[in-house]
């Protein structure tokens, strides 16, 4: 069990500036995503979009934003449980709460604060007939162990940078035979990948397949082979043990929701006035994630909301300490050892 | 600034008289998350997420779209010879009168499959 004082839910900019926060009040944190890195939508969506809105910074990238969070909470040491969502709460007799991760990892603290933004980044299915019947079965929109390819054939779609990743990764030396369909021409991943695919195209180690898109999948109980239509009309179908459709994540609140939080429109209702705490006692909600009159999802605002809410974090947790408000260009930035 | 008059027609058929002003630097996306329309606007107008897909109805409508939005209706379900991504449409003056269909949303995986 992962003991701290604040567990926060999502590690994107807003939850990762409350560790530096929580630190200056002596309060330890530990981080939990489903993302397998930190920095929430800004390392995962877009990190290499400009953001103008920053205070003191006329212009940063996304990426880089994380970058210096990450640098930032450094000496505050947090915990990171990355690439595990997490899926339930309960509270113990003596007020704590424990968090488990779908994975089963479990974190203990007197306060639990989500940042989860829009939610847990999900895989998006594609609308294909009898997609569920061989889901498992040939079917799967996360590629957990790439070993489970060895010597098999591979058909994957999409044009990010996950379904270029994968192919590359696959087509060298683990699958025995890589197919890669794409509806257009042009690709949407790092023209490094693009590259890489092109010329493993030409080696004959990836079939690639543009202007096409799978339309049906064929098989008894597992997935035998996709039909693979082009835009002129041409159909083929190719015989395969595996098909990954990689067209991107999707957030969805997920099991948040089920928590016995007050939500509203998809986002936790909390009181803004005070502390950003939600109906339950002890859980706050800060960033993209909550909803109050007047509420901006934007990361400066999220920012001040998590300062306001450690403070509140500190009372609850210590009720007989008194805290003054300290300026780090008075005091210096103490990590902890 | 002016206001214009769009016709925005919801995913169960229902159409929605709709007036935006052009002067406020607005997009499609933006307008129908203002008047509640079931619109995510996941990726807040960067031209990543594809939740603001819409159906142009117009006739004769240009349909010009931008690499970005190409690039990602290249990835997107449901698409249509007049398919935009609403957050690449700007409220201008030459959009009076225009009538969108909202796409499909997509479907993603439960986290109990994750």
């Amino acid at each position: 069990m992962i003991q701290t004082d604040i567990i926060i839910i999502g590690a994107g900019p807003v939850g990762l500036f409350t560790v530096f926060e929580a630190g200056l009040l002596k309060l330890r944190c530990h981080l939990i995503d489903a993302l397998p890195q930190a920095g929430g939508q800004c390392a995962e969506i877009y990190p290499k979009k400009p953001i103008y809105d920053i205070p003191a910074y006329p212009e940063i990238l996304a990426g880089d934003l994380v970058d210096n969070l990450l640098k930032q909470i450094e000496p505050f040491n947090p915990g990171f449980t990355l690439g595990e969502p997490a899926v339930d709460i309960k509270e113990t007799d003596d007020n704590q709460f424990i968090v488990t991760t779908k994975q089963g990892t479990q974190h203990q603290a007197p306060v639990v604060a989500i940042a989860g933004g829009l939610g847990v980044f999900v895989p998006r299915k594609p609308p294909i007939p009898e997609l569920k019947k061989f889901e498992d079965k040939g079917v799967a929109y996360i590629i957990k162990d790439p070993e489970k390819y060895r010597d098999q054939r591979v058909v994957i779609s999409g044009g990010g940078d996950s379904a270029l990743d994968w192919a590359i990764y696959l087509a060298d030396g683990i699958a025995s035979e890589v197919t890669l369909v794409h509806r257009s021409e042009s690709f949407r991943a790092h023209p490094d990948s693009v590259q890489k695919v092109i010329d493993q195209s030409t080696l004959g180690n990836i079939k690639l397949i543009t202007n096409a898109e799978v339309k049906q999948l064929h098989g008894e109980k597992n997935l035998k082979g996709v039909e693979v239509c082009q835009k002129d009309g041409f159909g083929s179908l190719i015989e395969t043990d595996h098909w990954l459709p990689l067209f991107g994540l999707t957030p969805k609140l997920g099991p948040i929701a089920n928590w016995g939080l007050d939500i509203e429109k998809n986002a936790i209702k909390v009181n803004n006035a005070l502390d950003y705490a939600t109906n339950r006692e002890g859980i706050y909600a800060i960033g993209d994630v909550n909803t109050y009159p007047g509420k901006l999802k934007l990361i400066l605002c999220g920012f001040h909301e998590a300062t306001v809410m450690v403070q509140s974090a500190f009372k609850r947790i210590y009720p007989d300490k008194k805290n003054v408000l300290k300026y780090t260009t008075v005091n210096g930035v103490k990590g902890f050892e | 600034m002016e206001t214009i008059r769009l016709n925005i027609i919801d995913r169960t058929g229902t159409e929605h008289q709709v007036e935006a002003p052009t002067g406020m630097n607005m997009n499609l996306m933006e307008v129908c998350k203002s008047v509640e329309l079931p619109v995510e606007g996941t990726c807040g107008g960067m031209a990543l997420c594809a939740s603001c897909q819409v159906y142009i109805e117009t006739k004769n409508f240009p349909l010009s779209r931008n690499d970005a939005e190409q690039a990602l209706l290249d990835e997107a379900w449901y698409v249509e010879d007049n398919s935009r991504l609403g957050c690449q449409i700007q409220i201008t003056a030459e959009l009076d009168g225009l009538t969108v269909r909202l796409a499909p949303v997509d479907e993603a995986i439960d986290i109990d499959e994750w």
